[in-house]
């Protein structure tokens, strides 16, 4: 204890005298920073931790929809009688799994990841600011953050568990369920909203005030718009479902009927609540956030995807204001589709055609973007750098995610659709070789900024290529699953003959989630053994945009000198010029 | 103070900016008050849903306005609506220049919202001392999940002025502008928080 302590302070003490009496004490620049970019950091890297410990859930899960039934080697017996007896997955422990795996990454991991992790670090540089115009609510963001993700895991160690109603956590299942995990996740989750509306606040007004002198909005690169539309998102969604969160708090813990039916029979008696609340409520204020979340988790990914491909074709975007507005267009529309997640809920056909609508409507955008995207190919000198594989590869694999999403948004193919694997298929598709690939992509990109070294290509291309096959294998079995007729959250998929008649597919994408999991160690080496490279130059990708008129790694205040801006922000190879690039922040013509 | 040093500097965090007219505080102010809408929208709206499919309102029979006490709430509503004409003079005293005038009204502020806080808790108490819980039927769910979040919010409000009136006034004396707009935007959230209760009343008490 005396040891570690003197520790500490020795290494505090040199870090002091190495930098001059500038330098704020540890716990100030790194624990409890107000910079920007050192939250930027805490956020991505807490979010990374948080996605491979949700993509671990799933590896467990899969053992048991493998091989059903049977114990698991080793770690069966390291996980303990209640979760795993005899090394055999208990059914509640395989419920847990699967419903934090899907809280876990997706208001844990992903959404942390792009939009507190990549638009913190990134926006700021990218519109020529000293840093947020809240540092200190940045700051609160990520202290809520943590708390609530801490909490959500901590919840695991509860008598009975964690959550296990799925992530969507339906009532009445939700509330009968009477491990006091379920009220752990209702306190997580208003925390982990808390964090997001105090970013989304912070980022509206940061893009709005903090522009840099010439920098208009139709100069912004789209990663910043993309970041802008997300933010209302955030702001407006995430609200009803902390109201929702709230009720389901009163329900289980102050015995009120909000989302409890009258006359509900629990395990053939009566529930011992007054009743006359709707569970179907619980679904409208769900899904009025969760859908807009789609979008959420989708829009930082096109905007690091838009600036990954500019740099790369080394031309500007096709249709760049197109881009724009379609984003925009996309973030209204994403408030009034939520009930296409609820056909099956009897409510009627005036209701339903009027959510197949809009969703076919919203459909619109999507293909706008990505028909921009790939026209932004046509014609370009293209290099294939990591960023630029992942960015790629983030096109078929979205259209795939987008285009099989369509069968869902109409009532009559949903009916036979909805909650079969095809479901799980097509959300992955949007969101993990779509999304991740994306804030790969991303990483890759932006790493010599942030730390002023390359990552190595060689490991790169090895952690890319595998990657996508095992992806691939992961999912694309899953819609011959769904198409005849597997169910999701089954405990067990052979318990039914047609289930057996497929579980060799279930075989199959156990061992690629395996696969892909291995195929992540490139990676995770590639990440650390690069920070001991050799630093590059200043702007190594010969990009275009403000955040590499800063020094790598910027500064506090991030640059030496306030920027100005004299152009639109994707001006590659311009003819009659000696470079392939000409900077926004470059004065001379 | 030290943390202000530490910051590095802002733009516009005093000064409105050229095109929006506003200083950062105050459109990061109004952004929140449209979150906190969105978050009161979804409560309203779901008391609208749960009580048009009830066979009868509230369920127990009556009128909500026998069950619930009319008067105290009456006294509350002006309560709350002086309070928010003294969170106007407090933030019109720093305008002029007053910071003795701003301690009286913004004093008078935080005064009243305890007010409202006490007449609260003996409506509270009497519900509770007559057998009246949340869990009773979805009326009481209703009147004390929205007005116990409401309270919640008052309780943030004599927060924020509280320590406006003490440890914030310092910065009185380095930028009576910042100051001045610190004010405001408290004031602009006060005034919310009355707002809302000005939907709460009528809809659970009188309707």
């Amino acid at each position: 204890m005396s040891a570690s302590k003197t520790h500490g302070h020795a290494a505090h003490g040199g870090h002091d005298a190495g930098h001059g009496h500038h330098e704020l004490p540890f716990w100030r620049k790194y624990v409890f920073s107000v910079d920007h970019k050192i939250i930027g950091l805490q956020y991505a890297v807490t979010a990374l931790v948080f996605l491979f410990f949700g993509f671990t859930l799933m590896m467990l899960l899969r053992w048991q929809l493998a091989y059903p039934g049977q114990p698991l080697p080793v770690i069966g017996k390291l996980l303990g009688e209640s979760a795993m007896p005899g090394g055999v997955m208990a059914p509640e422990f395989y419920n847990q799994l699967g419903a934090m795996h899907g809280t876990i990454m997706v208001f844990m991991g992903i959404v942390p990841l792009a939009v507190g992790g990549f638009g913190n670090y990134v926006v700021p540089l990218q519109i020529g600011a000293p840093d947020m115009a809240f540092p200190r609510i940045n700051m609160a963001s990520y202290w809520a953050f943590l708390p609530g993700g801490i909490l959500m895991i901590a919840s695991f160690f509860l008598p009975g568990g964690a959550a296990q109603s799925g992530w969507t956590n339906y009532p009445p299942l939700s509330e009968v369920t009477q491990t006091p995990g379920q009220t752990v996740w209702l306190f997580a989750m208003v925390l982990l909203i808390t964090s997001s509306l105090l970013g989304s606040i912070n980022f509206i007004v940061t893009i709005v005030q903090l522009r840099a002198k010439g920098l208009t909005f139709f100069r912004l690169p789209f990663f910043v718009h993309a970041q802008f539309v997300t933010s209302f998102l955030l702001l407006l969604a995430f609200p009803p479902l902390e109201a929702a969160a709230v009720m389901q708090i009163m329900d289980r813990l102050a015995n009120t009927s909000f989302f409890l039916p009258a006359g509900l029979v629990v395990s053939g008696e009566q529930w011992h609540a007054a009743g006359g609340g709707s569970p179907l409520l619980w679904q409208h204020l769900f899904w009025f956030l969760a859908h807009p979340e789609v979008y959420v988790l989708i829009l930082p990914a096109m905007g690091i995807v838009a600036e990954v491909i500019a740099n790369n074709t080394r031309k500007p975007l096709w249709g760049y204001r197109l881009l724009v507005y379609s984003a925009i267009f996309l973030g209204f529309m994403s408030f009034v589709v939520w009930a296409h997640h609820m056909f099956m809920t009897g409510m009627g056909t005036t209701m339903s055609t009027f959510f197949q609508t809009t969703t076919m409507i919203i459909s619109i955008p999507s293909v706008v973007i990505l028909t921009c995207f790939i026209m932004s190919l046509y014609g370009g000198a293209i290099r294939y750098t990591v960023p630029m594989l992942f960015a790629t590869a983030f096109l078929p694999m979205f259209a795939i995610g987008g285009l099989t999403g369509l069968p869902l948004g109409l009532t009559a193919s949903d009916i036979y659709l909805h909650d079969t694997f095809y479901v799980i298929a097509h959300f992955h598709y949007v969101v993990a070789p779509g999304t991740i690939f994306a804030l790969f992509a991303g990483i890759y990109y932006w790493y010599p900024k942030v730390t002023g070294k390359q990552m190595n290509q060689a490991l790169g291309k090895v952690h890319f290529w595998l990657s996508f096959i095992f992806i691939n294998g992961v999912f694309m079995p899953m819609f011959f699953q769904g198409m005849a007729g597997l169910s999701r959250r089954l405990y067990d998929p052979t318990i039914y003959a047609h289930g057996r008649a497929i579980q060799g597919l279930n075989v199959l994408i156990s061992w690629s989630a395996w696969g892909l999991a291995l195929a992540q160690l490139p990676f995770i080496w590639n990440f650390f053994a690069s920070l001991r490279h050799v630093k590059v130059a200043e702007n190594p990708w010969q990009s275009t945009t403000l955040e590499w008129a800063a020094p790598s790694p910027p500064p506090h205040g991030n640059f030496v000198t306030p920027p100005v801006v004299y152009r639109d922000p994707y001006q590659y190879s311009e003819p009659g010029r000696s470079t392939d690039f000409h900077p926004q922040f470059a004065r001379e013509a | 103070m030290s943390a202000h040093a530490a910051d590095a500097v802002i733009p516009h965090t005093v000064e409105p900016h050229p095109v929006t007219g506003i200083p950062n505080g105050k459109f990061g102010i109004w952004l929140f008050l449209a979150s906190e809408v969105m978050l009161f929208g979804a409560l309203f709206s779901s008391y609208v849903l749960i009580r048009t499919q009830a066979p009868h309102w509230p369920p127990e029979g009556g009128l909500s306005s026998e069950i619930l006490n009319v008067p105290l709430a009456t006294v509350n509503t002006a309560v709350l609506i002086t309070s928010s004409i003294t969170m106007v003079l407090a933030w019109a005293s720093c305008k002029m220049g007053r910071i003795d005038r701003f301690r009286f009204w913004m004093g008078a502020t935080v005064a009243l919202a305890f007010v409202f806080l006490v007449i609260k808790y003996f409506e509270y108490t009497h519900k509770f001392h007559d057998g009246h819980f949340p869990s009773t039927n979805n009326f009481y769910a209703v009147y004390f999940t929205l007005t116990g979040l409401h309270g919640l919010h008052v309780i943030g409000g004599i927060v924020v002025n509280t320590f406006l009136l003490t440890a914030g006034t310092r910065l009185w004396k380095t930028d009576r502008d910042h100051f001045t707009n610190r004010v405001e935007n408290a004031g602009l959230y006060w005034h919310f928080v009355d707002l809302v209760w000005i939907f709460l009343f009528p809809s659970l008490y009188l309707l």
